[in-house]
């Protein structure tokens, strides 16, 4: 099985060829979305992180911002940094550039003020989209794909018909080479027994267990203010108006996007893919933070399920949206890009929704555009703090 | 008769596949075995319908495991969610 990507100096294989004009701090984010404004087609990727934050939450930040400027998606990148933020942006810049792909930098203080900053900047980048123009797709392997699993806005048809699909997506792309990654620890909550037993040795298994463990009692102890008791629940109100009504049972109906494949290992947040297969990666559940950690593993393309129906996008990578709610496919076409819902009609088993799943992500590998890259959404650009 | 799920021959839970109002039948499979069963109340498109009756505190269980515990007694036919379903799991001590 092969793809049109464009393979990067590092040996990794993108399904896209942005241009990312990254800041390394907060401070830098107006000059980073005036730089991209002057490019267009430059993807900005702002956030606000980089500063005033310490120990390991810093870290996940700077290791995570490093991933995303590796990314195999990107081909260039233009770092923007302000000049006295914790996370330097030299630092910033010198992971990125490791993996061997063009990488300029602004620092904006040592540019003078925000206007010189934005004109060095958009010299460089000038200069860098001219480099990517000139960069053509390449036949290459599947198993240099990895696509990232995810579901928002559960409702009971997720379940039942759109995770399942995507189940049967995972073991064909897992059974051919590629890879894909299953997240959401803070609902996986009453299904570690089933995750540890599809591990592929022991320590894996115990790595999946202590992973979901951890993440319970950060739960347990956020929860335990009788101030805001009012605001201790696992799942949302949509979660709830659309049949789901407890934690447990949102992980049983969200662990089938992972299909039967077992477990290779277990990732660190920030951290970047290194075995082929299927992994599990501890992020919570948060959609922008658990997406923003798929991509910073290496997925190049994202599998979002919604039974309740959500726009969002993600900058740098193709987030393909798939409901099993058949209402809310015919409600929010405009956002989905697979209906699932045919299942709960009965007009195509969870076996065919999932090959012709598979189809898409080839499509969208090779270029589709999926809706919500056409209508510019990307809010999902969150890193997790600690 | 309105359309419903179950999941795993386990369960004591089927899933509502379109709306059923109150005094309409299902007929689901529960533990390999069919039954048909009236329904006590307007259950919403996605939504659980008790297979059996369930005691306070019994097992509820979908997808073949324990999604949580009756808080209240569950008639077969019974809404089964947050106002008498409720797991433990993730709770504060």
């Amino acid at each position: 099985m092969e793809f049109l990507g464009y393979p990067r100096p590092d040996g990794t294989v993108g399904v896209r060829n942005h241009l990312a004009v990254l800041a390394s701090v907060f401070c830098a984010n107006q000059v980073v979305e005036n730089i991209a404004h002057q490019v267009p087609g430059a993807v900005p990727l702002t956030h606000p992180l980089g500063c005033s934050q310490v120990g390991a939450d810093l870290e996940q930040t700077a290791r995570t911002l490093i991933s995303l400027g590796r990314h195999p998606n990107v081909g260039a990148v233009l770092v923007v940094g302000l000049g006295c933020e914790r996370f330097p942006a030299q630092e910033l810049y010198a992971g990125v550039a490791a993996s061997g792909k063009p990488v300029e930098m602004v620092v904006i203080q040592e540019a003078g003020d925000s206007l010189r900053a934005v004109e060095q900047g958009t010299r460089l980048a000038r200069r860098l989209m001219e480099e990517l123009s000139r960069q053509e797709r390449e036949s290459c392997d599947i198993s240099h794909l990895t696509v990232g699993l995810k579901c928002g806005g559960t409702d009971a048809t997720s379940g039942i018909a759109a995770n399942p699909a995507v189940g049967v997506m995972s073991d064909l792309l897992v059974q051919a080479g590629g890879s894909t990654i299953l997240t959401e620890v803070t609902e996986l909550l009453g299904a570690e027994h089933i995750l540890a037993q599809r591990a592929v040795n022991p320590d894996v298994g115990e790595k999946i267990r202590a992973t979901i463990a951890q993440m319970e009692e950060r739960l347990r102890r956020a929860g335990s203010d009788q101030r805001f008791s009012h605001r201790g629940a696992l799942i949302s109100p949509g979660n709830m108006d659309g049949g789901v009504t407890t934690v447990v049972e949102k992980a049983l109906g969200g662990i089938t996007k992972s299909g039967s494949a077992p477990f290779v290992d277990v990732l660190d947040y920030g951290e970047r893919i290194k075995k082929k297969g299927l992994h599990l990666l501890d992020s919570p559940g948060h959609d922008g933070e658990s997406v923003t950690g798929l991509v910073a593993a290496g997925a190049q393309i994202i599998v979002f399920t919604t039974g309740r129906g959500t726009p969002t996008g993600f900058p740098i990578a193709p987030v393909v949206k798939v409901t099993g709610n058949p209402t809310t496919y015919q409600r929010m076409k405009e956002n989905i890009d697979y209906n699932a819902g045919a299942i709960i009609e009965g007009e195509k088993t969870i076996a065919q929704a999932g090959t012709e799943l598979l189809a898409e992500i080839l499509a969208v590998a090779n270029g589709k555009r999926t809706k919500a890259e056409i209508l510019g959404h990307r809010e999902l650009l969150c890193i997790a703090r600690l | 008769m309105k359309r419903v799920i179950v999941i795993n021959a386990k369960d004591n839970v089927a899933v509502a596949l379109e709306e059923v109002a109150p005094g309409e039948e299902i007929e689901a499979d529960l533990g390999g075995q069919k039954v048909i069963l009236t329904v006590q109340e307007a259950i919403p498109f996605g939504h659980k319908i008790a297979l059996r009756p369930l005691a306070v505190g019994e097992p509820v269980i979908k997808y073949g495991e324990v999604i949580g515990e009756a808080t209240q007694p569950i008639a077969p036919g019974a809404w089964v969610h947050l106002h008498n379903l409720a797991s433990r799991r993730g709770r504060p001590a």
